[in-house]
């Protein structure tokens, strides 16, 4: 399973006090906990108080970098945003760029800008590419099959490997009204996709939003995410430093024989 | 007909490891060796995929044998109770890359032997040749737990590779091969779980994954060779894929398995050719399988074997 750390994000109230005041430590520690925690990737997005976005990019990816080697997941809805951290990074340990939509009302082309970027970073550089289009987050699995199928022949035709292209669908919160159906709709379409391209792209999505609001979030994210794995999820954007969580991930790795069995197999995953 | 090119591709490799310490690193060894570092499966990929070129460790035990066959003791029957000419023999006439110092006089059974004695060979061996040494204990947790540390103790800074240590008796020798700055072999009995498991416990007690070399008790030619194969091979796959548990290079011990096959050393059975020759091809046939599964360093014991199978690596890993 790629898990990708999602902490250092302008949204926590810590992160968003430490880009104001320029504080340096609070983010290496994110970095350095969320890596023994087992992270694959570090996501960083800046969130939305940043004044200048593209420095404040600049500025996170050169702290976590000063003191850690884990591979980044630049995290911005906006080009130049990633393009700015793409700038200042080192990527010889591959980054993966997270995301882009099919296209953009404001912007046609914008999943080819951000192929181009991913691939300007050499065969290290992935893409995260949303099932999303010009009108918007679809509901249905359909739609969301069509849209990904769409990203998948485009990436084709560019020559960027699908093992470099992370697809995904969307969840929603499931607190939402009427949005109760969206888990199985979300499980159906990978189910789908997984069949759109061989090897299959892979399939991750930005756990923490299936429970966004809900009383039990921590039970109802490790729950969801073992489901999803069982339909072929290889990767999440999630909260490594949830120990239950992480456990629930390695012993899904393990169900699914994607790893060795170990008695100690908790810890040999934290640790490798 | 054409032949389609199919080459898989891994995201990482096995751990590669220097064994031997020379005078500039604080040893005596007149050589180091280094082996692991496969990115692929062995004949799969790119040629500088391939992992380093595997060794052949010949065994010397630290007391003169009571049960080999005569066919093997033949060609060593002037220096089977003097190691450290034994050891001089098999490097400089039969071309060991490395000695496997073997303790079975040490065991109970075979003969109780102390401590004074173990640390005397070892210092007998080293100054008898330049290669660098596995020190292997007899495979009695007490006796070896006892003895052992001694050993370690007397080749400390050569840097050798000492074993076994098993999931239930590990804790001593990690500790000792940790504080005298060896390397480290972890055993499983045809296991890989298991095998996982004492890296986990070698490593949780401080023990740098980087400089354990891996062992899973060895299956000869008809004596359960399949099972060895196939988890040499799941093994190598789990490190290709990135699994840093299972990373580290593999020692195998053909030499004593393949002469415990009634194939190999019953004298009397014309119908099943020459003993002279069948010993040593059950011996080499054994190494030469396992070698293509993905095996770092081969513990072998006849000459002959020797020989076959070190021209098998010349052709395989030019």
């Amino acid at each position: 399973m790629i898990s990708i750390g999602e902490r250092i994000n302008g949204m926590f109230s810590d992160v968003k006090r430490a880009i104001a005041d320029e504080d340096k430590n609070v983010i290496q520690d994110l970095a350095a906990r969320q890596t023994a925690a087992g992270a694959s990737y570090l996501d960083v997005n800046v969130g939305t108080a940043a004044a200048d976005q593209e420095a404040t990019m600049a500025w996170l990816v050169e702290t976590i970098q000063q003191t850690c080697k884990t591979p980044l997941c630049l995290d911005s809805q906006k080009p130049n945003v990633i393009a700015a951290g793409l700038k200042a990074a080192d990527t010889s340990m591959g980054i993966l760029l997270n995301s882009s939509p099919l296209n953009k009302k404001t912007d046609e082309e914008v999943l080819d800008k951000y192929l181009e970027m991913a691939e300007s970073a050499g065969p290290g550089g992935k893409l995260i590419a949303l099932t999303m289009d010009k009108n918007g987050v679809p509901q249905d699995i359909d739609t969301r099959v069509a849209i990904a199928a769409e990203i998948i022949e485009k990436t084709m035709e560019k020559g960027f490997d699908s093992d470099r292209l992370f697809i995904d669908p969307i969840i929603l919160p499931v607190k939402v009204p009427d949005a109760q159906t969206q888990p199985g709709n979300v499980m159906a379409a990978i189910d789908q996709i997984r069949l759109l391209s061989d090897p299959p792209p892979h399939i991750t999505c930005g756990l923490s939003n299936i429970s966004q609001g809900s009383a039990e979030r921590s039970l109802i994210n490790r729950i969801f995410m073992a489901m999803a794995m069982s339909h072929g999820m290889d990767s999440a954007i999630v909260d490594v430093l949830d120990e239950q969580l992480m456990d629930v991930m390695a012993t899904a790795d393990i169900l699914m024989n994607k790893q060795l069995y170990s008695d100690s197999y908790l810890k040999a995953y934290r640790g490798g | 007909m054409p032949v389609p090119t199919i080459t898989d591709s891994y995201k990482s490799a096995v751990n590669k490891v220097t064994l031997g310490a020379t005078q500039e690193a604080g040893g005596t060894r007149s050589k180091t060796i280094e082996i692991g570092g496969a990115a692929n499966v062995v004949y799969g990929g790119a040629a500088e995929q391939a992992a380093l070129r595997p060794v052949v460790a010949i065994d010397v035990l630290d007391s003169a044998p009571a049960d080999w066959p005569e066919k093997l003791k033949e060609p060593y029957k002037e220096v089977l109770d003097k190691p450290g000419a034994w050891a001089k023999k098999c490097v400089e006439e039969y071309a060991a890359d490395l000695i496997c110092l073997k303790f079975d006089g040490i065991h109970p059974d075979k003969g109780d032997k102390d401590a004074d004695h173990a640390v005397a060979v070892v210092k007998e061996v080293l100054e008898a040749v330049g290669v660098p040494l596995i020190l292997w204990g007899s495979g009695n947790d007490e006796k070896d737990n006892q003895i052992m540390p001694k050993v370690s103790e007397a080749a400390k800074g050569e840097n050798c590779l000492l074993g076994t240590v098993t999931e239930d008796n590990y804790k001593s020798l990690t500790a000792i091969s940790l504080a005298d700055g060896h390397h480290l072999i972890t055993e499983a009995p045809l296991d890989i779980n298991i095998g996982k498991q004492v890296n986990i416990l070698a490593s949780d007690m401080g023990f740098p994954l980087e400089k354990i070399v891996t062992y899973q008790t060895t299956g000869a030619l008809g004596y359960g060779i399949e099972y060895i194969y196939s988890i040499q091979e799941r093994q190598r796959l789990a490190a290709l894929s990135g699994d840093k548990m299972m990373s580290q290079p593999a020692i195998c011990d053909v030499g004593y398995e393949a002469w415990r096959a009634k194939e190999a050393k019953l004298a009397d059975a014309p119908e099943w050719g020459d003993p002279a020759d069948r010993g040593p091809m059950w011996e080499a046939a054994t190494a030469v399988c396992l070698l293509q599964a993905g095996v770092d360093i081969i513990r072998m014991r006849h000459p002959k074997a020797v020989q076959i199978v070190k021209a098998f690596i010349d052709k395989i890993w030019k």
